[in-house]
């Protein structure tokens, strides 16, 4: 096809965006927007397989058996929803095995808060309550991404993930209101993971110029999904008795919150594999796909 | 049948399920392809399931609850089999092991459905009607893995590396039965072995049990979770 | 996590409530049908929100997206009828249009 071409029909495919047009997974599709496309429901992707890890460890550990049983099936949603994103980028093109590659040698990325390591049962709660709940955030917005098949499988991610933090809000709650101990659990862990947290819905780029909203792949600029967040947590936070140690967090008069400006160096060091836990996950991951490398090799390989 | 209490029988079955459960849920995250993760995540948390009603139904009699049952005592007080306490295993000793311990399960509960103990009868068909799917997935991977050369190498060596802790999940006198079907199956005979039985705790349970009590030991008896 | 050349995509068609339609639900990689079924099962009905699925090759769909309307036969949809104005007419005729 013709330079001349192919640029009036990528304005073409804007304007179809604009209008609400949706396309599906044979439709044609300019190249920036697929490429675009196929590298945020990867990271999404690799986000879901790599947030396993954090908490995969707390099964053993978990106080209960519906405990057990309930993070069980958090985390078995979250594979779940893996297996899904990468069929979505299968299909525009990229095998999963490649992703895989590319996520073991460090080549591609995921999302800031799974590269943080868990220390306590209160990180348990914390992370399924509050990391889930941002991620919500995020993931509404995506209903309405002009990528039909992205949009209709997050539809049951966001059902899914109400269900977890309905459990995550249970777990808190259980230990708010035990013992002293208990409840410092919980402090501590929100203590640290409340700066991963206000990092995690990225730079605040007004949406005016962020590509993703101009491709109405997201709906919503980074900084909105954030004040959505602090707006529907904090107070809930608050009315628990925990404390935030932000000494600028508040809401101002025009019901805007204000914070401290997040290290952004930090963000982007992290979601590039420089956090704390980052390299042991990865290494683990590598570990765990050698071992079964002999299935994918010969049992696989010989359909019935 | 060896002479047991009621308790200790539903106590038995409990703790098997419960460490099966574990076993199982520890791939979670880490199984061949995520498809099979899913799957074997339910299977896990099915097991669980099945173990939560069985101390449900111990704990009426003993005057207790399931999770005291099921984490608050003693690691030498479990009767679990060994074959369910050995850590995560690599995926063929995983298979060969889902798949002997539906195999001697399957036994057990045919027996228990025809017990004159309604609670325990009808707790039995609920786990068996569960425990078709198992079998079929377990089923399925044996198939499989035996239909291509490094497969069939590596599930042979499983599945005779862990006979003899097969023949111990069961009693003695259903022990025969189990070879008969399992040989039956696989098409060869399996090795003549002395079984390792319930109470030869290997080693590995203590280790469990010290992880799986940590979160709840640090806070008193009775805090809520 | 492997994505083997011979792993055969199924197309996974859910009904929610029995008397609903199928829809399009997603798909699932497997060896075969065997597995498929299983992973399906898990996939789309492990918290019981499926009364029944529907499980098929990809390579068995035959998609059809192209539909030409070249002469424009309006006649064939409802947007191609416009009663309003006939009908305002004849109810001013008959004396019985509404005020």
């Amino acid at each position: 096809m013709e330079a001349e071409q192919v640029e009036s029909r990528a304005a073409e495919f804007l304007e179809y965006l604009e209008a609400g047009g949706l396309v599906e997974a044979h439709d044609w599709m300019p190249d920036e927007y697929r490429a675009r496309l196929r590298k945020f429901v990867e990271m999404h992707a690799n986000s879901e397989l790599m947030g396993v890890l954090p908490e995969r460890d707390w099964i053993l550990r978990a106080p209960t058996l519906q405990r057990k049983l309930a993070l069980t099936a958090k985390i078995q949603d979250e594979v779940g929803h893996a297996q899904l994103l990468y069929r979505v980028v299968a299909d525009l093109g990229k095998p999963r095995s490649a992703c895989l590659d590319d996520l073991l040698a460090g080549r591609s990325k995921f999302h800031n808060v799974f590269h943080y390591p868990t220390r306590t049962w209160g990180d348990v709660g914390v992370i399924a309550w509050l990391v889930d709940a941002a991620a919500i955030v995020s993931q509404k917005a995506l209903l309405k991404c002009s990528y039909a098949p992205y949009a209709r499988i997050m539809k049951k991610i966001c059902w899914e993930e109400s269900f977890h933090i309905l459990h995550g809000r249970d777990v808190v709650l259980a230990l708010v209101t035990g013992t002293p101990a208990q409840f410092e659990l919980v402090q501590e862990a929100l203590d640290r993971w409340w700066g991963p947290l206000l990092q995690f819905h990225g730079t605040p780029i007004p949406a005016s110029e962020d590509p993703m909203v101009r491709w109405r792949i997201k709906s919503q600029g980074n900084e909105a999904a954030r004040q959505e967040f602090l707006d529907g947590y904090v107070p809930q936070i608050l009315e628990l008795g925990l404390e935030l140690h932000d000494p600028k967090l508040r809401r101002n008069d025009e019901g805007v919150w204000e914070y401290t400006e997040p290290d952004w160096e930090e963000l982007k060091a992290v979601v590039s594999g420089h956090g704390p836990a980052s390299q042991e996950r990865l290494d683990f991951r590598r570990r765990s796909r050698a071992e079964i490398e002999w299935i994918g090799r010969t049992v696989l390989a010989e359909a019935a | 049948m060896p002479e047991r209490s009621r308790a200790d029988l539903l106590l038995e079955l409990a703790d098997d399920e419960l460490v099966i459960g574990w076993r199982n849920s520890e791939w979670t995250g880490i199984a061949p392809f995520l498809e099979e993760d899913v799957a074997f995540s339910s299977i896990a948390q099915n097991e669980i399931g099945h173990a939560r009603a069985l101390y449900e139904l111990a704990a009426e009699e003993l005057g207790s609850t399931a999770d005291e049952l099921a984490f608050d005592r003693s690691p030498g007080d479990y009767r679990c089999a060994p074959l369910v306490e050995l850590r995560r295993l690599e995926w063929a000793w995983t298979v060969a092991r889902h798949w002997l311990y539906e195999l001697a399960d399957e036994l057990r509960l045919e027996r228990l459905k025809a017990s004159g103990d309604p609670a325990v009868a009808g707790l039995a068909a609920k786990m068996d009607r569960e425990e078709t799917y198992h079998r079929l997935h377990a089923d399925m991977w044996v198939t499989r893995l035996l239909s291509v050369r490094e497969g069939r190498l590596r599930l042979d060596e499983a599945l005779d590396g862990l006979w003899p802790f097969a023949l111990g999940v069961l009693d003695e006198e259903l022990r025969p039965e189990l070879r008969r079907r399992a040989e039956a199956r696989l098409g060869r005979e399996l090795p003549d072995v002395d079984p390792v039985a319930r109470g030869d705790h290997v080693g590995e349970l203590a280790e469990l049990w010290e992880e799986m009590t940590s979160v709840r030991r640090s806070a008193p008896a009775g805090a809520q979770w | 996590m492997s994505e083997n050349a011979t792993d055969t995509v199924f197309e996974v068609f859910r009904q929610e409530r029995k008397g609903q339609p199928f829809q399009h639900a997603g798909s699932v990689l497997a060896p075969d049908l065997r597995f498929a079924e299983i992973y399906a099962r898990e996939q789309y009905g492990r918290r019981q929100e499926s009364s029944a699925l529907w499980l098929v090759r990809r390579d068995a769909i035959d998609e059809l997206s192209d539909f030409p309307d070249e002469f424009d036969l309006k006649y064939r949809r409802v947007d191609g009828y416009s009663i309003k104005a006939r009908l305002k007419e004849a109810r001013e005729r008959a004396g019985t249009q509404p005020s």
